[in-house]
């Protein structure tokens, strides 16, 4: 097990010829435990931390089908950032960012936050009166924003494409500085760590095949090592929440989507922030690499592949010399898809569900990793208390049936598929 | 690229085609009040790892309507079928 990290331990461990250790403990399932999370992604690791740090709830164990981080918190684009407009995601992403602005020192490792700010650009009149209400209303909550026009636009990012034949001209911006990148596979490995720290079990290669059932509750899974018994259960499994729900006997309000990131090859420092198109859905930022790192749109149908389709690729390419001409040369080093599970509003989901002692993280959409700290804060308190905190009350699973949607997009349900 | 034959043009890319959802859930009978029946058959998928029937509109082709078998664990795309044909049976 790991030491404390600090300068003196980096300095000490520099003389010795020995490999640094693992950081976070493996361990063997025990038969039962107080707590059990299923996923070790980064929500569910940070559930089982928060469990742990906030609850004192430390007979926990998390179960990984395949090994931690191996799911989407390694395949994101890694931006975080709080600006949102519907109350509820407003007060629930800013949180979050709040948790991410303390965890390198919260976990004693180094998650590399990168506060770069976030420009997201409007083309038109239209569309700057929009993101000038969402400024507003992110003030209004105590966040940071700043409305850009034009000229401060080409002052902060010069190689857009200002000049006349642009397809979708640049007429302003809306920047949030406190936005920017995590390394994400430290955020899995920060969490892992501190979390065994305090006592938590993670047992990696063990996939849970089904539920144990006693008079209506979950009283524990049935896994590929064996019965495990637990007096709470969690599902935080992302594109895989329906599957896992299914072995409950529950149908969920999502549909499983593929989303593609790229990463081009290495370049000297050119993107400064973060960058969101207005005209599609399409964002780019830079990595300490020197790879730009980018995405766009969700496949258009439901699939768990894990393989993305060839037109969007174009899609995504187009719009990326759309916006920066100047990159048309750069080649795509790597590229990757995951699967994200997609709700009717656009909004996820943080909760109770029908079937006593069993909880649900899940239905992210675009927008799991920067929701990693504040999701797991959330899910540890409505475990711990079996009732949701304030901050995510809005993400139960039922909201639909209560006329509740949170649509942030404000078109309506179903925004992925119009 | 998926391919996807349309029951009325043939193969084309998916690319010409809209995704239209899981073509196994039963609409409420018109009239029906319930809004619990009305809610699950909009918002509840089954949403499978495996075999499913969806359907599809050929929008940038003759603009139909046809139901596709695929698997979604490995995108095998099966059979195509006229949507009335699959209801009358």
């Amino acid at each position: 097990m790991s030491s404390r990290y600090s300068a003196l331990s980096l300095a000490r461990h520099a003389l010795s010829d020995a490999p640094w250790p693992r950081a976070w403990g493996g361990a063997e399932p025990k038969p039962s435990y107080e707590v059990l999370v299923i996923g070790g992604g980064g929500h569910g690791l940070a559930t089982a931390y928060y469990l742990a740090k906030n609850h004192g709830i430390k007979n926990v164990a998390v179960l990984e089908r395949a090994y931690i981080g191996s799911g989407n918190v390694g395949r994101n684009t890694t931006l975080v950032r709080s600006n949102y407009v519907i109350d509820g995601n407003t007060q629930f992403f800013e949180h979050s960012l709040q948790l991410w602005e303390g965890l390198s020192h919260e976990l004693n490792f180094n998650v590399m936050l990168s506060q770069r700010g976030q420009i997201v650009l409007a083309h038109g009149p239209a569309q700057h009166d929009v993101l000038a209400r969402k400024g507003n209303i992110m003030r209004l909550n105590g966040i940071d924003a700043e409305l850009l026009d034009r000229g401060d636009v080409m002052r902060i990012l010069p190689y857009l494409d200002y000049s006349d034949e642009a397809r979708f001209p640049i007429y302003g911006g809306l920047l949030q500085r406190r936005a920017g990148t995590v390394r994400h596979d430290a955020v899995a490995w920060g969490y892992a760590r501190a979390a065994t720290e305090l006592g938590v079990d993670i047992i990696e290669g063990c996939e849970v095949t089904g539920f144990v059932m006693t008079e209506g509750k979950v009283t524990g899974v049935e896994t590929t090592r064996g019965r495990i018994l637990a007096g709470r259960t969690a599902i935080a499994v992302a594109g895989h929440s329906s599957h896992l729900a299914a072995m409950a006997g529950l149908r969920l309000p999502i549909e499983s989507h593929l989303l593609q990131a790229f990463v081009s090859e290495p370049i000297k420092p050119f993107v400064d922030h973060v960058i969101s198109f207005g005209a599609e859905l399409f964002y780019i930022s830079q990595s300490d690499k020197g790879g730009l790192v980018f995405g766009g749109h969700i496949d258009g149908f439901n699939t768990y592949t894990q393989r993305g389709q060839f037109p969007k690729v174009q899609t995504v390419a187009e719009c990326a010399v759309a916006l920066i001409p100047s990159i048309s040369r750069i080649r795509l080093l790597r590229h990757w898809a995951g699967i994200q599970d997609m709700t009717p509003d656009g909004s996820p989901y943080i909760g109770r569900t029908p079937l006593r002692n069993l909880y649900i993280d899940g239905g992210w959409c675009y927008q799991g990793f920067k929701a990693t700290p504040a999701a797991g804060w959330c899910l540890a308190h409505t475990i711990a208390h079996d009732e949701e905190h304030p901050l995510n009350r809005c993400y139960a699973l039922d909201r639909f049936e209560r006329g509740g949607e949170l649509d942030d997009y404000g078109i309506g349900n179903w925004t992925y598929k119009q | 690229m998926l391919r996807i034959t349309c029951p009325f043009c043939g193969e084309r890319d998916y690319t010409e085609f809209r995704y239209g959802g899981d073509a196994t859930k039963p609409r409420p009978v018109h009239g029906t009040s319930s809004s619990q029946a009305w809610h699950d058959f909009v918002f509840l998928f089954d949403n499978p790892k495996g075999p499913h029937r969806e359907y599809w509109q050929h929008v940038l082709g003759c603009r139909q309507w046809l139901v596709l078998d695929r698997n979604t664990a490995t995108n095998t795309v099966g059979d195509s079928h006229v949507p009335r044909e699959v209801a009358a049976k």
